[in-house]
């Protein structure tokens, strides 16, 4: 879709590599949702093996991880026309999807701490990409 | 959290061998599939999977998947050391961010 006959302007472009990017996000954290579910239906104590084989023969394993997959080519896809240092930042949306999804889905507790944790992560990946 | 984090630490590998072998690489199939460094970065990524898998079976996810943003700070050690990239002070500072982050969400976990 991005090799279009029909040049895009630039400001179309960086619209479409920032929503991609936004998908790639919200796909990359549905696939963590999907691991964490695969694996914590894995036996009390899997060996390394167990786990290797439970990621192709678990349902819920193999959807996160082609999910995964997935948004690693979209990814690829949005930084092969967008500019770096403004995508940098939106993927690090990730990290506030699955923070999200883990409250919403697994009941985990929200505190202050964990909230600022967020922040202070996704700023600092904000700023990786401004390099 | 520590095989997360041990997770983390195999997956810059995986990184910083698809970058050294990226860089190597040539416009054929057998290029790819005889390229050992790409191989290498890709099994490394495989492993580091299994054991993010290993360490996420049990725990909060909102506190373990913080914790694969530490590959960042591997990845930009390795950048420095073994491919000479500089360590500018925009570096630093995302990654003393990461880890006070991450340090953060430590305190935060149940």
């Amino acid at each position: 879709m991005s090799t279009s006959t029909v040049p895009l302007n630039d400001s179309a472009q960086q619209r479409r590599s920032f929503l991609l990017v936004v998908c790639c996000t919200l796909i990359g954290a549905a696939a963590q949702v999907l691991i964490k579910k695969g694996a914590g239906a894995l036996g009390a104590n899997p060996t390394m093996l167990q786990t290797a084989l439970a990621m192709v023969l678990t349902p819920a394993l193999f959807a996160g991880y082609s999910l995964y997959g997935i948004s690693t080519i979209l990814l690829v896809l949005a930084l092969r026309h967008g500019q770096l240092s403004l995508l940098y930042p939106v993927f690090a949306m990730t990290y506030v999807w699955v923070t999200i999804l883990s409250v919403a889905v697994f009941h985990e507790s929200m505190n202050p701490y964990k909230l600022a944790g967020i922040v202070t992560i996704v700023a600092g990946i904000a700023v990786l990409g401004r390099e | 959290m520590a095989w997360v984090m041990g997770a983390s630490f195999f997956g810059s590998f995986g990184a910083l061998f698809l970058k050294i072998g990226a860089g190597k690489l040539q416009r054929n199939l057998l290029s790819v599939i005889t390229n050992w460094r790409l191989l290498l970065g890709i099994a490394f990524y495989l492993f580091s999977s299994v054991l993010f898998v290993f360490g996420v079976r049990r725990g909060e996810l909102s506190v373990l998947y913080p914790m694969v943003a530490l590959g960042s700070v591997w990845t930009l050690l390795w950048s420095w050391l073994i491919l000479g990239e500089p360590l500018t002070r925009p570096k630093l500072v995302a990654l003393g961010m990461i880890l006070c982050g991450m340090a953060l969400i430590g305190m935060g976990a149940r």
